[in-house]
């Protein structure tokens, strides 16, 4: 169960290879890659800082995908999280899951990622003309990780 | 009682400090560490006002205000995470 911070880039398609070498058992790897854009709320961004706050963020993300790991049949989970200075079409953040099949795999996935972007703690300030600012925290993103909450069991807070 | 208090990311900024040592009477909840903060008015009033989404870890867990502090505990105060 792989989680890894660090301010070098990685390469996706050797991480990929790593996280299923051997494993006959795999039929299906997802993976998503977040990329750093020029854009961002209408305003250009020429340059990326990220923040995180050590230590918690590793437990986080161990958290969350060993979460994913009860809830879907899968095999192995990847997150390898970028921090520090980054600029647009860089890449920020990879999450790999490995299982028998697609659907299972695609789900871990994409909750994985959904739950980073409203639990790990990151931060993202952005340089644009208007100046440097912190990136405020989406609702969307709120949404997004809410579709994962079973219904019948609403989340103790 | 007597524990760390970090401020991160844009609270960091805010704030002027990246972390303290506070005291407080023992059994203090979050609620009031954050009150004695807001007491100190400016700033600190403005960033931990009730409306203001904080977050708040102790011992790098996610926690909410009724939680309450020991002696030596870390305690994180952040805005909402926007990784990924």
């Amino acid at each position: 169960m792989p989680v890894r911070v660090q301010t070098e880039d990685f390469d996706a398609g050797r991480e990929i290879a790593a996280l299923r070498a051997g494993d006959a058992r795999v039929g299906a790897v997802a993976s998503f890659i977040g990329i750093v854009r020029d854009v961002n709320d209408g305003d250009r961004v020429s340059d990326l800082f990220l923040e995180h706050y050590p230590g918690m963020t590793e437990r986080e993300l161990e958290k969350i995908c060993a979460e994913a790991r009860t809830r879907w049949d899968v095999y192995e989970t990847l997150v390898v999280h970028r921090v520090g200075a980054m600029r647009p079409t860089d890449q920020i953040v990879l999450v790999a899951v490995t299982g028998t099949h697609r659907g299972e795999a695609f789900a871990a996935c994409e909750f994985i990622m959904d739950y980073l972007k409203t639990r790990a703690p990151f931060w993202k300030r952005e340089d644009t003309p208007q100046g440097s600012r912190w990136v405020e925290a989406r609702t969307t993103d709120d949404e997004a990780a809410a579709r994962w909450v079973d219904p019948q069991e609403p989340p103790s807070r | 009682m007597r524990f760390t208090v970090l401020y991160l990311a844009r609270l960091r900024e805010a704030l002027g400090r990246g972390s303290e040592q506070v005291e407080l009477p023992a059994d203090s909840s979050v609620a009031t560490l954050l009150d004695a903060l807001r007491a100190r008015g400016g700033s600190w009033a403005a960033e931990l006002a009730a409306g203001r989404a904080v977050r708040v870890a102790v011992n790098q867990e996610m926690t909410d205000p009724a939680a309450t502090l020991r002696d030596g505990d870390e305690v994180a105060l952040f805005p909402p995470v926007t990784g990924g």
